[in-house]
């Protein structure tokens, strides 16, 4: 019997994230039509065009390349979140970890003055501890790893508050400038910022990013260690009975995700691109728009890496809207709306396959 | 006129990726009989089942009810048409209860808000009626399966179905209660319910059934009158040749002991009390010690103990001269020691693996499936899985890449059974190694128990098949309440006098 392409499973998670993106799109441009319909299609276009708004090519390719800044610490927190799921666990400690990572990074880099190697390795180990008392909780108290995840967000954002007040600007609540005060902790671009006209913030985060979303396929795909992972997460008794440690294995996984989290942080702080305000009252997004890149991307870390630019993509194409006619906030609201449609890509797939059903047996009662 | 069939299922053909399920079947239903469907493990029975229920849509065939064509595009359908079914695997929702489970999809409600005492007069009064005993508030994982099964039975009832599927009900059920389920479906059939009953076990199918259509590789083979055929003529149907349905077994030749167990007490998971009691036994090298006994009385517990699933209260467990009492379970496995678990869909397997990679569960940190940078080794698992497969004749439509989900239940058993012995283990624990398994299966997997007997292997069998017991072992040991309560030479013992052990009657001091 031949087989249907329809039903292979990379064409099925392609199709359903295009869905979503073209329904969040079109609810989008509804809501746009309803605060103010004259503006709604300029407005909705802009936000898809991002930085092809500008007439300039140079131009253009500088703000592609801080999609790109963007879009790595993204990809960072997506791949955290799909460790952890694999093993059967939803990392939403995911923002916290981040948060220690963007505390570790920023304080070694401007109370210390530590290079950016040191910097990055700090951020690792920041998150990773982060991930660990989860997975320790999960494991040996059988707490819900998504209530302690919440909790210990909160904890961390405000540890990292007080901490970097040491850091801040006096007269600001913005961590002092990396570019004057962390100079030594700043990514090295090798170049790249070269290739995006001069645009600086862009450094080797990018590339490492994907090498990472790369490794982490490998490790899953390919290796002993993701076989086990992805053997617990199925069938936590049958991994036991087969003697593989599940909770090793689901302490482990969340450490992975907390050091990927805790890296993706430091991808984004260690470029300058932001400082960190000190009276921030909720966790980084970052982290929960990992969520929907995670499924927007199939679930698979090569399609993560696509999810996480489209999403950084219209989040800063947001930015363009007119705000004479919107007020500031539609631009996060209308980024919201198809973020939040991307969560659908599982359910997507779910009806994609009852149609199908339905159409072969159309077919083959035909015949 | 023609005879009036409640169900006729007529030239249905159903296939999967690789695999054509049902080939052009032909079934049919009289009313008010008990229509039995015979055929090896894959053989299709399943599926053709499934059709009828909805799950599956046919290619081709039609299905009629009392003579009009009809459409079942789902359950919903099947429901309507009052069809029901008992899965081979239940399908109920481990964490509700019994009640909850039963009326889930039809709840009488009034003004939106549920009315579940008059649900619940309704199902007593089933349960009574047909003496299905079962507790309406117990969940659902707390109770055993015989009671599940009964939960499932109540289903079909309380929707007043009048075409009851059975899919292989009798598998996970004890002695006592295959018997009250033959008289129960009697008593429906007895009422104007017609029975569709699957089953491996040709007495059952002898002793309820009016009818019998065999299937064979997907194919329909025939249909023939119980009254006027034999056992043997059944199996030979079924699987192409004779069964030998004894076990031939040269004396034991009995070596060292292999596992030897001290006082061992296991707590239970349900009650206060412990489920295994200062149990002590030994097993030697070249014999099959089988623990006989009726379902619940810890053995499950018991084996959950030596095999480190359960940690033991107290106790020593030696393997090979090693003291294993606390060991990690891969240290066990490392150690020589194998396991056919009882519940596959639990612990045997990981359904959303491939089979190939379930056959190396146990295996795949070796050196032979993992490099030394930590790679899984493909090409070698392939190979693996495919010397198993063809070895213990498991049965797929895709080979070693088909999910081990879509397999068929015997099939999957196939693949676990092959697994464990394939280890060539010190010791192989084997808890119900034939549950669900067909005549020729069975056949197969007790040679492979005597021949690991023979080759100077020690065999632990767990078993609550009575013919089994007197079979297979050397040695039987009758479990009681958690204890050993006597030890017998099947050569020498009868199936009566076992009984009255199992049942609590009687005991004798056994020293292990
Ligand atoms: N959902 C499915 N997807 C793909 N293949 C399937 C699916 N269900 C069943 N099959 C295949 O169809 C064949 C028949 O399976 P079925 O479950 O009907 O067998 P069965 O007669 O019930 O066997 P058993 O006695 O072992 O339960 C098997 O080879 C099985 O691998
Ligand atoms: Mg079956």
């Amino acid at each position: 019997m031949k087989k249907n392409i329809w039903r292979t499973n990379g064409m099925q998670s392609l199709i359903a994230s295009m869905i979503c993106i073209i329904l969040g799109l079109l609810i989008g441009y509804i809501v746009l039509l309803f605060i103010n319909p004259s503006g709604a299609f300029t407005a909705i276009l802009t936000i898809v065009k991002n930085f092809m708004t500008y007439g300039r090519a140079n131009i253009r390719l500088k703000y592609f390349g801080s999609t790109l800044v963007k879009t790595a610490p993204l990809l960072m927190c997506a791949l955290s979140i799909l460790f952890s799921y694999k093993v059967g666990l939803f990392n939403i400690g995911c923002s916290g970890q981040f948060t220690a990572g963007a505390c570790a990074a920023l304080y070694a880099a401007l109370k210390w003055g530590w290079g950016w190697l040191p910097c990055l390795l700090l951020a690792i180990i920041a998150g990773s501890v982060a991930g660990a008392i989860v997975g320790v909780l999960k494991s040996y108290c059988n707490v819900n790893e998504v209530i302690s995840g919440i909790m210990l967000n909160w904890i961390i954002l405000y540890g990292t508050n007080t901490i970097l007040t040491a850091v801040k600007e006096t007269a600001s609540p913005y961590t002092m400038q990396m570019n004057s005060y962390g100079k030594k902790a700043l990514l090295p671009s090798l170049g790249l910022g070269k290739l995006f006209s001069n645009n600086q913030y862009v450094t080797i985060a990018i590339p490492l990013s994907i090498i990472i979303a790369v490794l982490v396929m490998i490790v899953l795909d390919k290796t002993r260690f993701g076989y086990e992972l992805r053997a617990t997460g199925l069938n936590k008794n049958a991994a036991k009975y087969c003697g593989m440690k599940e909770k090793r294995n689901m302490i482990l996984s969340l450490v992975i995700s907390g050091a990927l989290a805790g890296m993706g942080a430091a991808f984004f702080y260690l470029t300058g691109y932001e400082q960190w305000e000190c009276t921030k009252a909720s966790v980084p997004a970052m982290g929960f728009n990992g969520i929907a890149a995670t499924f927007l991307g199939g679930l698979n870390p090569i399609g993560t890496i696509f999810a996480s630019f489209f999403i950084q993509h219209i989040t800063l194409g947001g930015a363009y809207v007119d705000k004479t006619m919107y007020c500031s906030q539609i631009s996060d609201l209308i980024a919201a709306i198809i973020i939040y449609l991307c969560g659908f890509v599982l359910f997507l797939k779910l009806t994609m396959n009852k149609l199908i059903d339905k159409a072969e047996e159309k077919k083959g009662g035909k015949n | 006129m023609a005879e009036q069939y409640a169900i006729e299922m007529l030239n249905i053909t159903k296939r999967f990726p690789g695999i054509i399920a049902n080939d052009n079947i032909t079934l049919q239903l009289k009313k008010g009989e008990i229509h039995a469907l015979l055929g090896e493990n894959g053989a299709g029975k399943s599926t053709l089942m499934s059709v009828l229920f909805g799950l599956y849509q046919p290619e081709e065939g039609i299905i009629k009810k009392d003579g009009v064509e009809v459409k079942i595009n789902d359950p919903n359908d099947a429901n309507a048409l009052g069809i029901g079914m008992v899965h081979q695997h239940f399908k109920l929702v481990e964490c509700f209860t019994v009640l909850d489970n039963i009326i889930m999809g039809v709840e009488p409600t009034k003004h939106g808000f549920l009315q579940k005492d008059e649900a619940r007069k309704k199902v007593v009064e089933l349960s009574k009626r047909y003496g299905l005993a079962v507790d309406p508030d117990a969940i659902i994982e707390d109770i055993t399966v015989g009671m599940q099964q009964r939960t499932e039975i109540l289903k079909m009832l309380y929707r007043e179905n009048e075409i009851l599927i059975f899919d292989e009900p009798t598998a996970v059920l004890t002695p006592q209660e295959i018997s009250e389920l033959m008289q129960i479906m009697k008593n429906l059939a007895a009422e104007g319910k017609s029975i569709l009953f699957i089953s491996h076990k040709l007495a059952e199918i002898m002793e309820v059934a009016d009818r019998c259509s065999v299937l064979r590789k997907g194919k329909y083979i025939g249909t023939v009158e119980t009254k006027s055929t034999t056992m043997e003529e059944l199996s030979a149907m079924m699987v192409g040749r004779n069964v030998n349905f004894h076990v031939e077994k040269k004396p034991a030749n009995v070596g060292d002991v292999i596992l030897e167990v001290e006082d061992m007490t296991v707590a239970s998971k349900v009650h206060k009390n412990n489920a295994v009691k200062n149990v002590s036994l030994k097993v030697r090298a070249g014999e099959i010690v089988c623990i006989a006994g009726i379902d619940g009385n810890g053995q499950t517990e018991f084996v959950h103990g030596l095999t480190g699933l359960e940690p033991i209260v107290s106790g020593k467990v030696t393997l090979c001269g090693n003291d294993i009492s606390k060991a990690p379970i891969r240290d066990r496995n490392v150690l020589g020691m194998s396991h056919i678990p009882e519940d596959r869909h639990k612990h045997g397997l990981v359904l959303d693996y491939s089979l190939e990679d379930n056959l190396v569960l146990e295996r795949y940190f070796e050196p032979e499936f993992t490099n030394k940078a930590g790679f899984l080794r493909r090409d070698n698992i392939r190979s693996y899985a495919e010397k198993i497969i063809e070895q213990y004749d498991v049965r797929s439509g895709q080979g070693p890449i088909t999910m081990a989900r879509s397999m068929s239940g015997g099939n999957q058993q196939k693949a676990i059974v092959g697994r464990e012995i394939d280890k060539n283990p010190e010791l192989l624990i084997a808890v119900q190694p034939t549950r669900g398994l067909d005549v020729g299966a069975i056949e197969y997997i007790h040679k492979q128990l005597v021949a690991q007997r023979d080759a100077g292997k020690a065999v632990l069998l767990v078993s609550l098949e009575l013919d089994e017991v007197m079979d297979v072992p050397d040695r039987i040991l009758v479990m009681y309440e958690g204890e050993i309560v006597g030890e017998f030479d099947p050569k020498t013992t009868t199936e009566e006098e076992l009984g009255l052990y199992m049942a609590g009657a009687k005991r004798m001091e056994v020293k292990a």
